[in-house]
C-alpha cells in the first residue's frame, strides 16, 4: 500500500512537469504579452526593454526553468502581469469562489444524480423515468453557456428570482470568503451550480440507472428477490452498493472537471474565482498566471486519481488481496 | 376601518418622506466589460484602468463629458511670457487628498517626475518635459525642450498623486513588472477626485463613495453618492444584467442587443462617435511582400492599387449589414473632434467596382493577385466580420484575400514587428490632435516615432513637417502643415480609412448622462431626472 503510494506520487511529480513543459512550449502561441503590458504610446525600444526584464527573449525551456525554480527555490509563483499582483495571493483569493460553487454543483450532481438514477432503474417504464431520461438528453447535448444563457434569461431577466451575475454578498472568514452565510450569496449560488453541474448530474444518473439495470438481473438480487427481502433493502442496501465502484471512478473524475470547466460557467455568470481568473490570463497573456492554473489543475487531476484508486481498495475487497502486485489502473 | 385609513394616510407620507430623503443617496451600479487593471495611476495607459481612475483622482486639466479640456487642479494655464518653453500652471486652492492632506505644488512636482520614470506606462506622453518645478505653493512651470504648443492636451490623464502619501507607502515609483511584489498603490489610493476608494477586489467588485470634502461642490451635479463597479465579460450576461435591473448602467451594449435594450421598460440607449477610427494598413514602402503572391515586387507600392482598394470598399455595406448602422463611415483615419479633420477629408468615395477595376488594370494587375490580411477578433466592434467584408469587396476587383483573424495578443505584435503587409487596425487620438496621429502612424520608424507605422510609408518631407509641429507656436501656420501632410496622406492613400466607431451606452431613463467620446464617464457630472 504504502509502496503503491509513494510510487505513484513520483509519476505524479513526472506527469506534473510534463504538464508545465507543454504549457510553456504553447504559451508563445496565445501571443505576446508586451502589446498589452504597455499602452499604445509605446516605442519599440520599450517593447525590447520589457521583453528582456520578463526574460520572454528566452527559449521557452528557459522561461519554464526559470518559473520552477521560482517555486522551488522561493516559493513564488511569480507575479501576474495583469494585476501586478503575486499569483499566490491572487489565486488564492479566486480558489473559495470556485470551490464553493464545484462543491455544490458535485453535491447536485450526485445527489440528483444517484437518486434519479436509481428510480429511472427500478421504474424502468414508468412516464416520470421516461420523462427524466429524455430531458436528460437535453444536459448532455445542450453547451453549458448556452444553458447558463437560457437560466439566466428565464430566472433572472423574465422572472427576476435570482442574480444574473457574480457572487453575492460575501462573508469573509480568516483567508475564505464564503457565499454560504447571506442569503445573496446563497441565490447566487442557484444557477452557476445548476448550469455547471447539470452535466454531471445526467452522466452520473444514466451511469446509475445502466448499471442498476445490470445488477438487478442479476443472481443474488433474485435470490434476495426470493428470500423475501424488503425491496427497498434490496435496491439500496445490496444493489445500490454494487453500482457505486464505476460511479465512484466517474465522479472523482468529473469532480476535476468540474473545477477545470468552470471556466466557462464563470465567464457566463462573472462568478469571481479561478476560471474566470485564467480566462483573462489568456486574453492578456498573463504567463505566470496561466502556468500556476494549469500546474495547480493538474495537481487536482492527480491528487483526485490518487484518491479514487485508494477509494478502490476500500471499496473493492478483491483489491486488498492483489494489492501488492497491481494497482495500476 | 375608519379609524386605520388616516393613519395608512400617515404610513404612506411618513413612506414618501423617506424616498424622497433617499433621494439624497444615490447609488449607482455600473459595469463594463473589462476591470480597471491596477489603482496605481501611473502604471497602465489603459482605457478601462484610467476611467476609473478618474473618479477617485484627478488631473491637471480634465476630460469633460464631451472630452473638452477644463480645469481640474489647475485653474489657469499659459506660456510664459517671453520664454516659449515654459508652461505655467496655477493651481487650485483649498484642495485636500481623500486623507485629509493638502494639495500643494510639490505633489504636482512629484507626480510628474513619477509619471516619467522607467516604469511608468505615461512616460510617453510627457517625453518634452524637460523639468518641472514648483516656484510657490501654487504655481507650477514646466521647461519642454523646445516649444510644445500642445502639451496640456496630453495631461488629461495624468493623475496627481500626494507626495507624503506616497512615501509614506513607499510607492515613489510605479512598480516593476518583475519585482515580485505587489505595491500599496496597485489596490489602494488617495486622490482628490469626487471619489473615494471605499473598497476594491480586483475583477469582481469596486465601491466608491462621494467625498464630502470635494472642492467641485456647487460646480457640478455630484448626484451620484455611491458608485458599485462591477466588470461584466460577458456581453449577454451584461445585457441580462441591466434588463433585470442588477445594474443602472453598461458601457458597452453589443451591437445586435440595442433593439432589446431600448424597446425593453425604464431603459434606454445613448449612443455618441468614439475616439476611434478603424482602418486597414497597407505595405506599401517595402519592395516585395512577405505575404502574396507577386515576386520581385510590390502591388501595394503603386498608389493606384491603392487608390483601387479604396473605391472598391463598400462603406455604407459596412455600416449596414456589419455594423447594424452603428458606425460613422469615414474617408480619413481621424475622428471629427481632433484638431486637422475637416469635413472634405471625411468624405469617402462611393463604392465603385468598374472603376476600381479600371485602375487594377491600369496599374498592371488586371489578372489580381493574392494577398494575406491580418485581422484582430477580440478588439473592436465586429472586427473579424468588417475583414470578412472586406475579402469580398477586394474579390471584387481581383485581389484574392486570405484572412487570418486571431486574438489581439497575437495580432498587434504583427504591427509592431512590422511582419503583416495587409491589418486592421484602430485608432483613437487622446490628445485630440493630428500630430499624434502623424508621429505614430505616418512618420517613418525611428527609435521616437512611427512605431505603429506598418504602412512603411516614409517621405523624409513630410518627416520634417511632422518634427516641425511640435515646436510650432504660431497655430494658423501650425496647422497649415497639419493640412499640408493630410493632403499628402490621402494623396498616396497611405490607409484605407472604413469608420469611426459608436459607442453605446445603456441606462435606466431616469439617468441623465451623456455619452462620452473617449468612452470614459465622468460620474460627478451625472444627473437623476
Amino acid at each position: 500500500m504504502l509502496a503503491f503510494i509513494i510510487r505513484r506520487v513520483a509519476q505524479s511529480v513526472v506527469v506534473l512537469l510534463v504538464v508545465g513543459l507543454v504549457a510553456f512550449s504553447l504559451f508563445r502561441f496565445v501571443g505576446d504579452p508586451v502589446e498589452n503590458l504597455l499602452g499604445q504610446e509605446r516605442t519599440i525600444a520599450d517593447i525590447e526593454r520589457v521583453r528582456s526584464q520578463l526574460g520572454l527573449d528566452q527559449p521557452f525551456p528557459v522561461q519554464y526553468f526559470k518559473f520552477l525554480k521560482g517555486i522551488v527555490v522561493d516559493g513564488n509563483f511569480g507575479v501576474s502581469y495583469r494585476q501586478g499582483r503575486p499569483v499566490a495571493d491572487i489565486i488564492a483569493e479566486r480558489a473559495p469562489a470556485t470551490l464553493e460553487l464545484a462543491f455544490v454543483s458535485a453535491v447536485f450532481a450526485l445527489v440528483l444524480g444517484i437518486s434519479l438514477g436509481v428510480y429511472t432503474a427500478i421504474r424502468r417504464d414508468g412516464w416520470l423515468s421516461n420523462a427524466v431520461m429524455t430531458l436528460s438528453l437535453v444536459g448532455v447535448s445542450l453547451p453549458t453557456f448556452l444553458i447558463g444563457i437560457l437560466l439566466i434569461y428565464v430566472f433572472a431577466v423574465e422572472l427576476g428570482w435570482l442574480p444574473s451575475f457574480g457572487r453575492g454578498e460575501t462573508v469573509k472568514i480568516g483567508g475564505w470568503t464564503t457565499g454560504f452565510l447571506t442569503a445573496s450569496g446563497l441565490k447566487a449560488l442557484i444557477l452557476p451550480a445548476i448550469t455547471l453541474g447539470l452535466y454531471q448530474m445526467t452522466l452520473i444518473m444514466r451511469l446509475v440507472r445502466s448499471e442498476m439495470l445490470e445488477v438487478l438481473r442479476s443472481d443474488y438480487v433474485k435470490f434476495a428477490d426470493a428470500r423475501g427481502l424488503p425491496s427497498r433493502r434490496i435496491h439500496f442496501r445490496h444493489a445500490l452498493k454494487n453500482t457505486l465502484v464505476p460511479v465512484i471512478t466517474i465522479t472523482g473524475l468529473q469532480l476535476g472537471s468540474i473545477v477545470a470547466f468552470a471556466i466557462i460557467t464563470e465567464t457566463v455568470f462573472q462568478w469571481p474565482g479561478v476560471g474566470l481568473l485564467f480566462i483573462n490570463a489568456i486574453q492578456f497573456v498573463d504567463i505566470p498566471v496561466m502556468a500556476t492554473y494549469l500546474m495547480l489543475i493538474s495537481v487536482l487531476f492527480v491528487t483526485i486519481n490518487l484518491i479514487v484508486d485508494l477509494l478502490y481498495f476500500s471499496i473493492d475487497p478483491r483489491l486488498k488481496a492483489d494489492g501488492s502486485a497491481g494497482g495500476g489502473h | 376601518m375608519l379609524m386605520k385609513r388616516p393613519l395608512l394616510a400617515v404610513a404612506a407620507a411618513t413612506a414618501l418622506m423617506a424616498s424622497t430623503a433617499l433621494a439624497g443617496a444615490e447609488t449607482l451600479r455600473w459595469a463594463r466589460a473589462g476591470d480597471s487593471l491596477t489603482l496605481d495611476p501611473h502604471s497602465q495607459n489603459e482605457g478601462p484602468t484610467h476611467a476609473l481612475s478618474q473618479q477617485i483622482y484627478e488631473p491637471l486639466i480634465s476630460p469633460d463629458m464631451e472630452a473638452k479640456p477644463i480645469p481640474a487642479l489647475a485653474t489657469e494655464w499659459g506660456v510664459k511670457d517671453g520664454d516659449p518653453n515654459v508652461w505655467v500652471f496655477k493651481l487650485r486652492e483649498g484642495v485636500k487628498f481623500h486623507d485629509g492632506a493638502d494639495f500643494t505644488a510639490e505633489d504636482v512636482v512629484f507626480s510628474f517626475n513619477r509619471a516619467k520614470m522607467e516604469s511608468s506606462d505615461m512616460k510617453e506622453l510627457l517625453v518634452s518635459i524637460k523639468e518641472v518645478r514648483a516656484v510657490d505653493d501654487y504655481t507650477v512651470e514646466m521647461e519642454t525642450d523646445g516649444p510644445n504648443p500642445i502639451l496640456p492636451n496630453n495631461l488629461t490623464n495624468l493623475f496627481i498623486m500626494d507626495k507624503g502619501w506616497a512615501e509614506t507607502h513607499g510607492v515613489e515609483a510605479p512598480a516593476e513588472f518583475d519585482t515580485g511584489e505587489e505595491t500599496y498603490a496597485v489596490r489602494n489610493a488617495n486622490g482628490t477626485g469626487a471619489f473615494m476608494l471605499e473598497s476594491r477586489e480586483p475583477d469582481t467588485k469596486t465601491v466608491l463613495k462621494a467625498n464630502p470634502d470635494y472642492w467641485g461642490k456647487g460646480e457640478f451635479p455630484l448626484e451620484v453618492t455611491e458608485i458599485i463597479y462591477t466588470p461584466i465579460q460577458n456581453a449577454a450576461t451584461r445585457v441580462a444584467a441591466l434588463l433585470s435591473g442588477e445594474v443602472d448602467l453598461i458601457q458597452d451594449v453589443p451591437v445586435q442587443d440595442l433593439q432589446r435594450v431600448s424597446d425593453a421598460d425604464g431603459l434606454k440607449v445613448d449612443n455618441a462617435p468614439q475616439n476611434r477610427t478603424i482602418f486597414f494598413g497597407i505595405n506599401s514602402g517595402d519592395d516585395d511582400l512577405a505575404n502574396d503572391n507577386v515576386d520581385g515586387k510590390n502591388p501595394f507600392s503603386d498608389v493606384r492599387v491603392r487608390k483601387a482598394m479604396n473605391m472598391a470598399i463598400d462603406r455604407d455595406a459596412i455600416k449596414m449589414v456589419v455594423m447594424r448602422g452603428q458606425s460613422a463611415p469615414t474617408g480619413v483615419i481621424i475622428p471629427p473632434f481632433v484638431n486637422g479633420w475637416t469635413e472634405d477629408l471625411d468624405k469617402y468615395p462611393k463604392a465603385d467596382v468598374a472603376a476600381a477595376k479600371a485602375l487594377m488594370e491600369e496599374a498592371g494587375y488586371g489578372d489580381g493577385f493574392e494577398v494575406t490580411l491580418h485581422c484582430p477578433n477580440d478588439r473592436y466592434i465586429n472586427d473579424e466580420a468588417i475583414c470578412q467584408a472586406m475579402v469580398g469587396m477586394m474579390g471584387q476587383i481581383g485581389i484574392k484575400v486570405n484572412l487570418i483573424a486571431q486574438t489581439k495578443a497575437n495580432h498587434f505584435p504583427l504591427i509592431s514587428g512590422k511582419e503583416t503587409d495587409f491589418y486592421l487596425l484602430g485608432w483613437g487620438v487622446p490628445t485630440f490632435d493630428s500630430e499624434y496621429v502623424f508621429n505614430f502612424l505616418v512618420h517613418s520608424t525611428t527609435d521616437e516615432r512611427g512605431s505603429w507605422n506598418g504602412s512603411r510609408f516614409s517621405n523624409p518631407e513630410v518627416d520634417d513637417m511632422i518634427k516641425s509641429l511640435g515646436s510650432e507656436t504660431d497655430i494658423e501656420k501650425r496647422d497649415d502643415t497639419i493640412s499640408k501632410i493630410w493632403q499628402i496622406v490621402q494623396d498616396e492613400q497611405v490607409y484605407l480609412p472604413v469608420h469611426n466607431q459608436v459607442l453605446n451606452w445603456g441606462m435606466k431613463d431616469n439617468v441623465n448622462f451623456p455619452v462620452q467620446p473617449e468612452d470614459q464617464p465622468h460620474f460627478k457630472f451625472l444627473q437623476y431626472n
